[in-house]
């Protein structure tokens, strides 16, 4: 049996009238490289935000590892609005906060960047450090945690080092350049010692040489970190190099998965997604 | 080598404000403004530093201040008013018993304590108003900013009406307030608690509680998402901003010396708010300096607006009693139009940064003069 890091459940996300996400069950598995593809506004994003806490489903469950995070069903207004599958298969209401998901080994980056604006590439990273010390405020205040406070630092150093921004690392992050921004991210990330890593379009904004650096870049921190990676990308060449399986997801369904030459001879991925984006460029 | 001379800057500044306090505290009845206004400025830099700490760098638009100030004034006048003068204080419905009985024993222990007792009285003031914060932040902290500040703008509100409730009269002596609390004893008390107040807070600030503040501040889902539990740290700050608001309170009640629940109403908050402003929303030097020169500006310097002026024999009309205040507020009006980022942004004072500006500053001179 595969180690399951991640399991969807008949994840149905709504907002309103509008269908997000439709009845999406997907696994990852433990130092895999999954994609999760799909055309603008099939519901990718909507799908890390209900696995990162953000959002709770309309329907579903999710798992990481043996921990169930977020588990609901329709209630009140909900009930009549709801046009997912499964309604009745899940009667639990639990749902755990972002930043319990997070200690739980889940980090992610941003579509749009979500950096720390106004703060330096270096206390963005050092920041996320804050979860994994044990210091309270008094202590902490009293400078008695000197020895965390150089430990985190430290981590901070080797991670900024590692992500090539060692020299922009008393930058403002809303400074940097674009590039860099993506890459403090993941530092950021990185820096909450994660199992499975959530990278949202990594690649957006980047030129095909970054691109390609892109590539070898994420498979080097999955051997460094022991890292599981699951992330939503549109650059196909990278998608189809780099994956081990492919989920696509069109109109908040999915309708494929599977090994990246299954999912380039599938003929619905193709009429949905594929054939449309080479037409496109 | 430059941390040395940071150091030697700093302590040279150190020692320039210390001779000053001692002169000033040698000469307190010739210059009775400066000693009045340095004072009021030093107690209302603590409430600002820590309206800022939740404010400017936690990102909690809060406007509880004058709540939890006068928490920390009451329980600072009940500690300090002597026994002898508590039937006179109280005098239209008498004091609650326990309070007399306890007063009894706080003045009856040892001589040595005595002295600690303000400082005790502060300390309690302060917890008791950041347990209500723990109460009122619960399920305050939850709402979105603009939600959030007419919250505590409320709770501020209904604590004045709770104080001046004819229920309180034997604990608060309701709407008449209390009298005779003793006073500072010289102006290095009120100095010594703004500096240690002052110095634990941006302790706290440069600690990794801190940063997470200012996480929050800049963007919560993302802080979220890095492990930064944000209830907790949401209900810390405000706790923690409270507990040092309630100690400034208690300051105010030994400075003035009798308070009602009428020092408490919500310009005082809105006072607090403009010298954050003006200061620089995230910057705690600038919400020292602002405290100062606010507090300066509005009792004394623009005092002159107040006075009838003569001009050629004809009375300027506008200059009479209560004009400096609009002055005072145009001011603030131009601070907040043209000058959002108020005296330091959210930088922190620095000799480097003074020194720079100090040379380019000479350096434009000299050309002009070229
Ligand atoms: N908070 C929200 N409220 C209402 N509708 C939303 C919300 N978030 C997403 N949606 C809708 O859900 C649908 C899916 O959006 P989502 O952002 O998940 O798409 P996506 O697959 O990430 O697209 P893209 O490739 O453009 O990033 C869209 O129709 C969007 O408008
Ligand atoms: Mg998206």
């Amino acid at each position: 049996m595969p180690n399951h890091i991640l399991s969807v459940n008949d994840i149905t996300m709504q907002f309103g009238g509008v269908v997000a996400v439709n009845n999406l069950t997907l696994e990852v598995n433990e130092n895999e490289i999954v994609s999760l593809i799909g055309p603008n506004g099939a519901g990718k994003t909507t799908a890390f935000n209900v696995i990162t806490g953000v959002y709770a489903p309309t329907n579903g469950a999710v798992y990481v590892k043996d921990n169930m995070i977020t588990s609901n069903f329709p209630k009140s207004s909900m009930k009549k609005l709801y046009a997912g599958e499964n309604n009745g298969k899940y009667t639990t209401t639990m749902r755990k906060t972002p930043d319990q998901i997070t200690k739980l080994g889940v980090a992610r980056t941003f579509q749009n960047i979500r950096l720390f604006k106004e703060l330096t590439a270096f206390e963005n990273v050092l920041i996320a450090k804050h979860m994994l010390y044990k210091s309270n405020f008094l202590s902490a205040t009293l400078c008695l945690n000197r020895k965390e406070e150089k430990a985190m630092r430290e981590e901070t150093m080797k991670l900024l080092d590692i992500l090539g921004l060692t020299d922009v690392k008393d930058e403002i992050a809303s400074s940097l350049p674009y590039g860099q921004q993506r890459h403090l991210e993941i530092a950021r990330a990185l820096a909450t010692n994660p199992q499975l890593l959530l990278l949202d379009e990594p690649a957006a904004g980047m030129n095909p040489q970054e691109t390609d650096e892109l590539t070898k870049f994420i498979y080097d921190i999955r051997k460094k970190f022991n890292l599981t990676v699951f992330m939503i990308e549109h650059h196909m060449d990278l998608v189809m190099d780099i994956s081990d399986r492919i989920y696509v997801l069109d109109f908040g369904k999915l309708i494929a998965s599977g090994t990246p030459e299954e999912i380039q001879n599938n003929q619905r991925v193709i009429d949905a997604y594929l054939g449309v984006q080479e037409d496109g460029e | 080598m430059k941390k040395s001379k940071n150091l030697i800057y700093s302590a040279i500044f150190g020692v320039i404000i210390l001779l000053l306090l001692f002169f000033l505290e040698a000469n307190k009845f010739q210059y009775g403004m400066a000693y009045t206004i340095l004072q009021k400025g030093m107690i209302l830099a603590v409430v600002a530093v820590s309206m800022n700490l939740v404010t400017g760098f936690t990102g909690l638009f809060s406007l509880g201040q004058a709540g939890f100030m006068a928490i920390g004034a009451y329980v600072t006048g009940i500690f300090l008013i002597p026994s002898d003068s508590i039937s006179e204080v109280y005098y239209i419905s008498g004091v609650n018993p326990a309070i007399a009985s306890f007063k009894n024993w706080l003045e009856s222990g040892p001589a040595f304590l005595q002295p600690i007792i303000p400082y005790l009285a502060l300390i309690i003031g302060g917890l008791l108003a950041a347990l209500f914060a723990a109460v009122i932040g619960y399920p305050v902290l939850r709402l979105k900013s603009d939600y959030l500040a007419i919250a505590t703008l409320g709770f501020s509100e209904i604590m004045r009406a709770i104080i001046s409730s004819p229920q309180m009269d034997r604990v608060t002596n309701g709407s008449y307030g209390l009298k005779k609390i003793p006073g500072f004893t010289s102006i290095f008390e009120p100095f010594g608690i703004m500096v240690v107040c002052i110095l634990l807070m941006v302790l706290l600030l440069r600690s990794t509680y801190g940063r997470a503040f200012r996480a929050i501040r800049e963007d919560e889902i993302a802080a979220e998402a890095m492990g930064i539990n944000l209830a907790k740290h949401k209900q810390m700050s405000f706790i923690i901003g409270s507990f040092f608001s309630a100690i400034s309170g208690g300051m105010l009640a030994m400075f003035m010396r009798s308070i009602d629940s009428k020092s408490f109403s919500v310009s005082l908050t809105y006072d607090i708010l403009l010298i954050v402003v003006i200061g620089g929303i995230g910057s705690v030097s600038g919400s020292v300096i602002a405290a100062l020169l606010v507090t300066a500006s509005k009792e004394w310097w623009l005092r002159f607006f107040d006075n009838p002026l003569f001009i050629g024999g004809v009375q300027i009309p506008l200059f009479r009693t209560g004009f400096r205040m609009v002055i005072f507020s145009v001011i603030l009006l131009i601070v907040v139009l043209f000058y959002q980022r108020g005296i330091m942004g959210k930088n922190e004072f620095s000799w480097a940064r003074l020194e720079k500006r100090l040379l380019k500053l000479f350096k434009r001179g000299g050309a002009k003069n070229a």
